[in-house]
């Protein structure tokens, strides 16, 4: 923390919630802003996690696995089974292989919340020398969209492709009411209706949950600035959210893969 | 909470990430883990095969020894019947052999007894004329009754 700034509860939150960021290609206009931390996190967090399972599956063995073989398989095998409950269909092409990534990215990004915040921007400050820097990238409202959105045209790109545009057409207007003409709007609008919550609802649910487990962890924080008691109890209870949100970090994972899945699935499904 | 060119940037990541899974990570594994599948599968199946074939085989193996068990009877069973018919031939073997010697003692014994008669018939007639001769020897003149004598002993004979 700079030491020019008056140390209040608005500044506090201020700082954890503050992106380093940089204008793309020097262009100006808030749209060309870059969230650094959110990117850079997310993309090691990324390269760590699919990297670690790239390095088993380039050794696995149909023999005895290795216990780390094991864990990989295990965690391949439990999104495979998820996928074949909802997913009819060659699921090896596509599905099921985005779902492990999706599972295992968001995983690990929900899991930097937990991650204690001020010694982390401790880090950041006096280790890397930045003074803004959000550990978690799934509490930016971007990462969040960039993931929903990414599977909105999948979804969009899989009507097309399994039903054709004349196929979908008819879908968007026929459906779920029936096929008179009267009942056409209706249709459309419910259709348009769920095209557009789909990825709203699909991105905020993680983005909420996650930011405000974030809010909840910096506000234990500013107890513990309040004495003796605030320390201790906003430790305690810190130390009981964190195991609750080891729970919330993997089913919003969970979720978020899950919603995936059946968005997927029911691109590939004629009504 | 702003949306900005972060978005375009996470979702290129994303894609990557991805594509990366698709490639490189999803099928080895899923390789490894359905030819362990087949291994598992072709154990199990081995293993199955291995128990019915056990059971044929104990099935057989009764079956074998049911038949050797009743050949075993029957062998006895003819080996019973043999030596019955051996000890009726034996008998009827023994009662002809008996009749025939019984006939050969008879005839035996009737030869005897012939020759007894003769030689005792003999010894009679040898006696009487030796009393005859006795008792003529003081009365008699042995010359005169010589061949009287000689008659009576040849009648006697």
């Amino acid at each position: 923390m700079a030491a020019d700034i008056e140390l209040t509860p608005t500044s506090y939150i201020e700082h954890h919630l503050t992106h380093l960021t940089t204008q793309v290609g020097g262009l100006e206009g808030s749209f060309w802003t870059l969230h650094v931390d959110t990117l850079v996190t997310s993309i090691i967090l990324g390269v760590i996690g699919l990297g670690f399972m790239w390095l088993m599956v380039r050794k696995a063995t149909p023999g005895v696995p290795s216990k780390r073989q094991a864990f990989v398989e295990l965690t391949v095998e439990f999104i495979d089974d998820q996928v074949k409950n909802s997913f009819h269909g060659d699921r090896h092409a596509f599905i099921a292989p985005t779902a492990l990534a999706i599972f295992i990215w968001v995983l690990l990004m929900n899991t930097m919340d937990i991650l204690p915040i001020d010694i982390m921007a401790w880090i950041y400050e006096n280790v890397f020398g930045l003074h803004n820097w959000r550990t978690v990238p799934t509490t930016d409202v971007n990462t969040t969209f960039a993931l929903a959105l990414s599977v909105w045209f999948m979804v969009i790109y899989f009507n097309l492709k399994v039903k054709g545009v004349r196929g979908w057409t008819f879908e968007l207007f026929c459906t779920p009411f029936g096929k008179n003409p009267l009942l056409w709007p209706l249709n459309l609008l419910f259709n348009f209706v769920e095209y557009v919550s789909k990825p709203l609802s699909h991105s905020l649910r993680l983005f909420g949950n996650i930011y405000a487990g974030e809010i909840i962890f910096l506000l234990l924080g500013m107890w513990a600035a309040t004495g003796i008691a605030g320390t201790f109890f906003g430790a305690l209870l810190g130390a009981g959210w964190a195991i609750f949100h080891i729970l919330i970090v993997t089913l919003q994972a969970f979720i978020f893969m899950m919603l995936t899945v059946v968005y997927i699935s029911m691109a590939h499904e004629s009504h | 909470m702003d949306i900005n060119f972060t978005l375009i940037a996470q979702a290129i990541a994303f894609s990557v990430f991805i594509w990366f899974t698709i490639k490189y990570v999803w099928p080895p594994l899923l390789l490894a883990i359905e030819e362990r599948q087949k291994t598992i599968a072709d154990g199990l199946a081995a293993g199955e095969r291995g128990k019915h074939d056990l059971e044929l085989a104990s099935q057989r193996s009764s079956e074998v020894l049911k038949e050797a068990k009743q050949r075993a009877s029957e062998i006895i069973a003819q080996a019973e019947k043999r030596s019955g018919e051996i000890i009726d031939e034996a008998k009827v073997t023994a009662r002809e052999e008996g009749g025939r010697i019984l006939v050969g003692a008879k005839a035996e014994i009737e030869h005897e007894v012939f020759s007894a008669r003769e030689s005792l018939r003999q010894q009679v007639a040898e006696l009487a004329v030796a009393g005859a001769s006795k008792i003529l020897r003081r009365e008699v003149d042995a010359k005169a009754h010589e061949s009287l004598l000689i008659t009576i002993g040849e009648e006697l004979k």
